[in-house]
């Protein structure tokens, strides 16, 4: 039939103009965004030291040198000491390395969980998600560091700890929003379809769903990263995280504190593993929204 | 004084670092208390005309060339003050959506009375001018809708607000954009009568665009038709529809099933190809790559515009050769007569929705989308349902699929076994035979999955296929819906709508099911795109004996494809029976006044059977006949008000829900579209 060559020839054209949102690569629309440009540049920075933070470091993290503590930042420790004589910046460097192996393990397993939990609350509905929803409603209403520092009491810290007990702090957090996705997209006539063609559930909800509120998940991954890297720090801060001597922002911030630092005017021991820590979540913030306004355009 | 007058308009958007012209060389006058319309299809650039007009262009477009003068003054001069007084006093717009054009959050007569506002009047008088207005659009009482807020009101009467808002300042050009598009065929033509009286009474020039070519011709006194941007033909109503010159809207208006077509009369005619991307550079005719008649000429230089008769002129070269445009589709047809052996059978099928209180709060909150209804689907045949929205249309083909369970005590049996009311229940064979087209192939079809997979699952999961057999099955069928093998890797949002409701038939089609259900499978597509659907779906039923239920609001569409009709209202049968049946009379009350209301392209409009109100709440049923509160021929016994008339034969396989004898019901009122 005539039509057909016709229609063809337009579906040709259509191929060559994809839409915005349709097939465009979106890490192209990505990397034209400052915004994102300039997270990512912070994160690679952080991930460079995390992996090569001992050659990078002028000194050894752990050195210890009672006669020069406390010294202010200066010609040979431009971030000065700590109140063991420890080279405030190898510190900084070297101390991306716990929290950059933690925060990430942590999203993930609450991610995947959440994601699973969040699929089947959208999916089956009725008193399954009307029961677990309270129960994250519990959950939510609490703060994620004082249920983290219960587990973690219980548990005794390790780092295999921290990651599941971030992990699952997560996982009601990241279900909600995955049911509200999959919410969305019940109503939705390919379900139907797929319900027509006698599809079991779990290859509806994995094979049809989930392909479709990924955008949804990949969002909610880089915005519960930025709380992942506070709650890991504040962990540490409070004793119940990366474990001295290990360098880490956090414990760094404690032990200063521990010596009213900020008091005796030691400024230098706090604002720097502060400043870390604010970079770190300031970047993965402003890499979360490029990827949120790259995905709603 | 001319109202408007548009001369050499050009309107560019810059997408993506390059300008693409929307709008080239358009050019056409308005005069005073004048009715314009423009039709095209999508991306003709209709829109965009009537938002160049009032500088409402959005940021990345603007008038590249031309001129526009309203009441000979040029809005495209106009700063700030000025650009504002234009669109408040002189040039008023309605939109389709009239819900969203009303502001959720405030009650509609503070809304209204804020337009007189505007024109300089005090707070107390634009209130009393608001209710007088409310009244002017047919609005009853005027006191209780002012105190509603718009998500309160129905489409129709939402629309009726939008256009008492426009007429606030007594605009020297109105400017209707759709205004009926998203409204029931009764409420469209209610409104469309309500335009037409308050054009007269008001003296109002209007421009009216839309894509119904038979609203157009009812509505408007000169047409003008583009196509990518160009105006391409233009001239008197009546003569452009009766007599088109131009090959474009030649074709347009051979897609349109006319006046009693049906199937086993011929194929719809179609125009090959596809509108041009925005940003074309063909040196010639824009239409030229689409049209049969094009010669060399065509394809060198734009034609001008050729004087052909009193106020008509049309683009194109050969015009006196455009009535006879050669076909694009061939006529014949291959049907197989469908038999009397049903496929599916079912009686006392009733569906009952529990209220917005989850479980429901007793019984006032239940309602009622399917009452009792009793019907069957041949073999082979198409039956098809119409009705307005909350009829029960969809509901029916939902629980027939088993997506919806109906009441206990329905019977439903699929070729003499029962038919589990639960698709999980139901076996694989069952599964098979019965699949569906989705009104919205962008809801229906998984965007994340490829066409090979989407075509190709049906015949894994329902066929059991593997391997080379899996292979050609896909290829038959992609060839079968007029697909070819590079589309398969493409996801649905690299293809047209057409293809994809192409791809969502050949989904449906795969298992070779015995029943199709067709709900709105075109209403989604322009004309042109349309007819080629039909005319496949016709082609498949003819090749595979397949059964429809093909659900439509467009009775001309019904007509076409149609064996026989069944017409629901409030979850009710009214009338069931042969398509010219139907169609020819005696008919319901009710199916008479939805034929009465269908607008048609020759401008025969037969008297109207006008309903008055709205349909019913399906929660809070009306007593005796569910009709009777809307019917022009309500008996005066009272007999309609207390006894629900039983479904009587008035002809063998013809049977009216009516306690008016079959041979006092009106007929003839037929063949609409």
């Amino acid at each position: 039939m005539s039509d057909l060559t016709a229609e063809g020839a337009a579906a040709h054209v259509a191929v060559r103009l994809p839409s915005a949102t349709a097939d465009l690569p979106r890490w192209r629309l990505l990397v034209r965004r400052p915004t994102f440009v300039v997270g990512a540049a912070i994160l690679l920075f952080w991930i460079v030291c995390a992996v090569f933070g001992h050659q990078i470091a002028p000194d050894d993290p752990l050195a210890q040198n009672l006669l020069g503590n406390n010294t202010a930042p200066a010609g040979t420790h431009w971030f000065g000491t700590d109140s063991l004589g420890r080279d405030v910046l190898s510190r900084v460097i070297v101390g991306a390395r716990d929290i950059l192996i933690i925060t990430p393990l942590a999203t993930i397993l609450g991610t995947v969980l959440g994601t699973i939990l969040g699929l089947f609350m959208g999916y089956f509905g009725g008193i399954f998600d009307l029961l677990v929803s309270r129960v994250v409603e519990a959950v939510l209403a609490l703060p994620a560091v004082i249920i983290s520092f219960l587990f973690i009491v219980a548990l005794g810290p390790s780092t295999s700890t921290l990651i599941l007990v971030v992990g699952l702090v997560f996982t009601p957090l990241i279900a909600r929003t995955v049911r509200a996705a999959v919410l969305s997209e019940r109503h939705l006539d390919y379900l139907a379809a797929a319900r027509l063609l006698g599809e079991n559930p779990l290859r509806v909800m994995f094979a049809e769903i989930l392909p479709n509120v990924l955008p949804a998940i990949l969002v909610e991954f880089t915005v519960r990263l930025g709380y992942a890297i506070f709650a890991i720090a504040t962990l540490s801060f409070l004793g119940f995280g990366v474990q001295p001597p290990t360098a880490d922002w956090g414990s760094d911030i404690a032990v200063s504190y521990q010596h009213d630092g900020l008091g005796a005017g030691y400024w230098w021991q706090t604002l720097f593993p502060a400043l870390a820590i604010a970079s770190l979540v300031i970047a993965v913030n402003l890499i979360t929204d490029s990827v949120e306004q790259v995905q709603s355009s | 004084m001319t109202a408007l007058e548009v001369a050499h308009l050009d309107v560019t958007y810059r997408v993506r670092e390059t300008d693409r012209l929307a709008l080239k060389n358009v050019s056409f006058t308005i005069e005073r208390g004048e009715s314009y319309g423009l039709v095209g299809e999508s991306g003709s650039g209709k829109s965009t005309v009537a938002l160049a007009l009032v500088r409402y262009l959005p940021r990345n477009g603007r008038v590249s060339g031309g001129t526009i003068a309203i009441n000979g003054k040029d809005p495209l001069a106009m700063r700030g003050h000025a650009l504002r007084e234009l669109r408040a006093k002189t040039v008023s717009m309605v939109y389709q959506e009239p819900t969203r054009a009303l502001n959720p959050s405030l009650r509609v007569g503070r809304q209204v009375a804020e337009a007189f506002e505007l024109t300089g009047q005090n707070r107390e008088t634009a209130r009393e001018s608001a209710e007088q207005m409310l009244r002017k659009v047919q609005i009853s009482d005027p006191d209780r809708v002012m105190q509603r807020y718009p998500h309160e009101l129905s489409g129709g009467m939402a629309q009726r607000v939008v256009i008492a808002m426009a007429l606030a300042a007594s605009p020297s050009l109105l400017i209707l954009d759709e205004p009926t598009t998203a409204l029931d065929a009764t409420v469209e033509a209610e409104v469309l009568d309500l335009i037409a009286a308050l054009r007269a009474s008001f003296d109002t020039s209007v421009l009216f665009i839309s894509h119904n070519l038979a609203v157009v011709a009812k509505m408007c006194d000169r047409v003008g038709v583009l196509y990518a941007g160009e105006l391409v033909e233009e001239g008197p109503a009546q003569q452009l529809f009766d007599s088109p010159r131009h090959p474009y809207t030649v074709g347009l208006l051979r897609c349109i099933p006319r006046r009693g077509q049906t199937k086993e009369h011929a194929r719809l005619d179609t125009i090959p190809g596809f509108l041009p991307s925005p940003g074309h550079s063909l040196a010639g005719c824009v239409f030229a790559p689409r049209c049969a008649l094009a010669e060399d000429q065509c394809r060198a230089a734009p034609p001008p515009s050729f004087e052909i008769g009193a106020g008509r002129t049309t683009r194109c070269y050969r015009h006196e050769l455009a009535p006879q445009l050669p076909r694009d589709t061939p006529a014949d047809v291959v049907m197989s007569p469908s038999e009397a052996e049903p496929v599916i059978t079912v009686s006392g099928l009733s569906k009952t929705f529990a209220g917005a209180g989850a479980g429901g709060r007793g019984k006032s909150d239940r309602v009622h989308a399917l009452a009792g209804v009793d019907l069957e689907v041949r073999r082979g045949e198409t039956l098809g349902l119409v009705g307005e929205s909350g009829s029960g249309k969809t509901t029916l083909a939902r629980v027939l699929l088993g997506l919806t369970p109906p009441d206990d005590g329905a019977v439903m049996e699929l070729a003499g076994s029962p038919l589990a009311p639960d698709v999980r229940r139901r076996p694989r064979e069952v599964l098979r035979a019965m699949q569906i087209v989705f009104q919205n192939p962008d809801s229906a079809l998984n965007r994340r999955h490829s066409v090979r997979s989407l075509i190709g699952r049906p015949l894994v999961r329902l066929g059991g296929l593997t391997g080379d057999r899996l292979r050609d099955r896909r290829t038959e069928l992609l060839n079968s819906v007029r697909l070819e093998s590079r589309h398969l890797g493409l996801r649905p949002a690299q293809l047209s709508g057409g293809l994809k409701q192409r791809v969502a038939i050949a989904r449906a089609f795969g298992s070779r099911p015995a029943v199709v259900v067709c709900d709105e499978p075109t209403s989604a597509l322009d004309v042109s795109v349309q007819a080629a659907i039909l005319n496949l779906l016709a082609d498949l039923q003819g090749a595979e004996r397949t059964s429809y239920v093909f659900i439509s609001h467009d009775l001309g569409l019904v007509r076409y494809l149609s064996d026989r009709i069944v017409v629901l209202y409030l979850g009710r049968v009214m009338e069931i029976g042969p398509a010219s049946a139907v169609f020819d009379g005696p008919h319901h009350p009710y199916t008479e006044a939805l034929l009465s209301a269908v607008p048609s392209i020759d401008g025969q409009h037969p008297a109207r059977i006008r309903l008055s109100g709205e349909i019913p709440s399906a929660a809070n049923p009306p007593s005796g006949c569910v009709f009777h509160t809307r019917c022009p021929r309500r008996l005066t016994t009272g007999v309609c008000e207390t006894v629900e008339p039983p479904l009587l034969e008035a002809a063998p396989g013809h049977l009216i829900r009516c306690h008016i004898p079959a041979d006092q019901l009106h007929g003839g009122t037929s063949d609409a579209g």
